[in-house]
């Protein structure tokens, strides 16, 4: 048996002062529950990324390319050249400080190497020492530093710990996106193949069989199937969507989280009732694809190819239906790739008409290009032309908050939609505080792929802000229901509820508005589609 | 009891030393930060520790009850477990920290023997308060484990098993 340490030895080692040095001097230490399992190589391999290995953050040999500086120096050579964004953002940060105490992330773990600025300043020292001729003379006195093996594992601890959610962005003078600064950091990464494996698999299994659990057409026939036995047993009306309709009028994608894992499961559930109420009363046609299957978008954690080739399946699977345009699920990232990015990317995708609500004659102008909708805003536009049938009091025992998903507040500015659907399927709904909503909503902790189990110190961290806020509404209202619009937001927020604020629950907001659709020929409902009795009842 | 008296006397001057020592367990420009911002929801951390060490104070002063001790040291532990950079000791270091602070606002007062033995009295209730706080500590970190353990199986698994796709139920998850 090994020796006990004495407890004079224990006592030396207990230190509770904090680091007193300067940033660059203060090595990163990576800590268990802040980062994630490497990627499996398979998954490098399919998405045809270099250096697919078996490799350990926690080991201190990362079995990186001999030559692997000399990679990254190009690499980021090129990108300074290609991406305008990447070169200014690079130059212009006065180190005003206005982003510092804006993130999620260092809010909630208090390390100062997550203030956005400290962590964009992690690239730009190498980019300093490499690419500008003050940084070259100067070198740590005009904020430089050599990039080396500490410097290597210090992006890579850090940039996994932001959720490209953009926050800071909000606030910066100069209008500084740092989460393009995390992307490219990270694309840098994976060209040594360091990236991580919740974000390397889902991305893989995506582009292989068309959704990030890898489950296979039939499987996801399957799950909607039985949702459609579900339905049935709470309404009475036996719904009958369609899958891979040539000719339909739209495509409905969305992320496959709602088809694979709860509360995701009441919501897609919804869209299932929403599509059946349109078809019967309205005639419209909408189709799933069993190809297309997931609106998620991984690649765009991992690179831009990636991303660029993710998107192209939704709009080849549209091509080949023969759809008019796509009607896109509660997501977050989805939009920000098909709001930011498709325009230029894969599109314009002329070969779809511009999108029209055939059943109101409303013109989507903000999807001309893209020719995708975001179901919270069709689903809004059909509300406030009547054309729902609708009871809230079905959702009288709901006391509702909504947080605002960042991808979709601050990457497409909408606000007022979700919280319209909202006011109009259920009577009691409560805002929190204001610099905690819209385009200052505080991100769920967990997006841009950072959604594993094993990082779960770093999302009950970085969720605390979010969490902060949904326990005054809590408190000060008896709010017990979250609502939100994406599908990582379902998956990562209750664990964080359950946490922080346990008497909060979590649902898609189209899962609320089922609960308050009548639809035709139903019975009389006496549960909702969690099988909870509705009130009154 | 002079030294209760003492304590409560000076109790705004202990509250606020102590809660610059609670913050200084940070780094320099996080602490700064936790010390600044007087926004309960853009600073939530310093904010609960504000809001949570003058209660605990008042606690020792008074009836030491447990419930409410664990009521307020709840919500300061629930963050420093999720808080890494800290070690279990670091992480409740902060109660012992209330001792340097109540010696320095007494210096002279100590050399009164009777006010020394109250107060070597009193850091025993602090030592107390110690302890319960490494409870809460773990029972927040046990909640992280099990978290960890089940979210994602639950999330999953549960839709799966209702679906009817895999076998069999394990409700021990």
């Amino acid at each position: 048996m090994a020796a006990l340490p004495k407890s004079d030895e224990l006592f030396s080692k207990i230190n509770y002062k904090p680091p007193q040095s300067g940033w660059m001097d203060t090595p990163a230490v990576l800590r268990e529950g802040m980062f994630c399992f490497a990627a499996k190589p398979k998954s490098v391999e399919t998405l045809s990324l270099p250096y697919p290995r078996e490799w350990n953050p926690r080991n201190d040999d990362w079995l990186l390319p001999e030559n692997w500086k000399e990679i990254i120096y190009e690499g980021m050579k090129d990108r300074l050249g290609r991406f305008r964004t990447f070169k200014i953002f690079m130059d212009i940060c006065v180190r005003c400080g206005a982003c510092a105490d804006k993130c999620h992330f260092f809010i909630g773990t208090g390390d100062p190497k997550n203030m956005p600025v400290l962590r964009a300043e992690l690239i730009r020292s190498v980019y300093r020492n490499d690419f500008t001729t003050f940084g070259k003379m100067l070198g740590k006195l005009a904020g430089a530093r050599p990039l080396t093996l500490d410097v290597l594992k210090e992006w890579w601890y850090y940039l996994f710990q932001c959720t490209e959610c953009r926050r800071c962005s909000v606030f910066c003078p100069y209008g500084i996106d740092t989460a393009e600064i995390t992307i490219i950091g990270r694309e840098l990464l994976n060209l040594l193949g360091l990236n991580i494996d919740w974000i390397a698999t889902p991305a893989a299994n995506c582009y292989r069989t068309g959704n990030h659990m890898g489950i296979q057409p039939h499987a996801f026939k399957d799950m909607l199937d039985f949702f459609v036995d579900e339905i049935e047993e709470v309404t009475g009306v036996r719904v009958e969507p369609s899958f891979n309709k040539k000719g339909a009028d739209i495509l409905f994608i969305t992320p496959s989280g709602d088809v694979f894992g709860d509360p995701g499961t009441y919501t897609a559930m919804g869209y299932l009732m929403l599509h059946h109420y349109l078809k019967v009363n309205y005639g419209l046609d909408i189709t799933w694809s069993t190809y297309a299957s997931e609106g998620g978008n991984f690649g765009f954690f991992t690179s831009n190819e990636t991303m660029k080739r993710l998107n192209a399946k939704m709009y080849a699977e549209a091509k080949r239906l023969g759809v008019k345009w796509i009607l896109g699920g509660e997501c977050g990232h989805m939009w920000r790739v098909i709001n930011q990015y498709m325009g230029t990317m894969n599109g314009p995708a002329d070969f779809l008409e511009e999108p029209v609500n055939p059943i109101t004659g409303t013109k989507f102008e903000n999807a001309k290009s893209t020719k995708m909708v975001h179901i919270i805003e069709f689903t809004a536009d059909l509300i406030k032309h009547g054309k729902l049938n609708l009871d809230p009091s079905r959702n009288d025992h709901l006391r509702v908050t909504f947080h605002d998903s960042c991808n979709v507040a601050r990457g497409m500015g909408m606000f007022d939609e979700p919280r319209y659907v909202i006011k109009n399927v259920c009577n009691n709904f409560y805002e929190m505080p204001r610099n905690c909503i819209k385009e200052q909503t505080f991100c769920c902790g967990s997006g841009s792929g950072l959604n594993a189990s094993e990082d779960m110190e770093l999302r009950l961290a970085g969720g605390l802000p979010r969490a902060n806020a949904v326990k005054y509404v809590h408190d000060k209202h008896d709010v017990n229901m979250l609502a939100c619009i994406c599908a990582i937001d379902r998956a990562a927020l209750p664990p964080l509820m359950k946490y922080w604020v346990p008497e909060v629950d979590v649902t898609g907001t189209h899962e609320m508005v089922a609960n308050a659709l009548i639809m035709p020929g139903e019975k009389e409902k006496t549960v909702n589609l969690r099988g909870e009795e509705l009130p009154g009842k | 009891m002079r030294l209760n008296d003492l304590l409560k006397q000076k109790k705004a001057a202990i509250v606020k030393q102590w809660f610059d020592m609670v913050v200084n367990t940070y780094p320099l420009d996080t602490s700064q930060f936790l010390k600044g911002q007087k926004d309960p929801f853009a600073n939530p951390v310093g904010n609960t520790i504000s809001q949570g060490i003058e209660p605990l104070f008042d606690e020792l002063i008074n009836k030491m009850d447990q419930n409410t001790i664990t009521s307020f040291l709840e919500p300061i532990l629930k963050i420093r477990a999720v808080q890494v950079m800290f070690s279990p000791s670091q992480a409740v270091a902060f109660i012992f920290s209330l001792k340097e602070v109540i010696r320095k606002n007494l210096k002279k007062e100590t050399s009164d023997n009777e006010i020394l033995n109250e107060l070597l009295l009193f850091e025993s209730k602090i030592d107390e308060m110690g302890l319960m706080a490494f409870d809460v500590f773990m029972k927040c970190r046990e909640k992280i484990y099990a978290i960890k353990a089940t979210d994602e199986r639950n999330r999953t698994f549960k839709a799966f098993e209702r679906a009817g796709l895999v076998a069999e139920s394990q409700d021990a998850w």
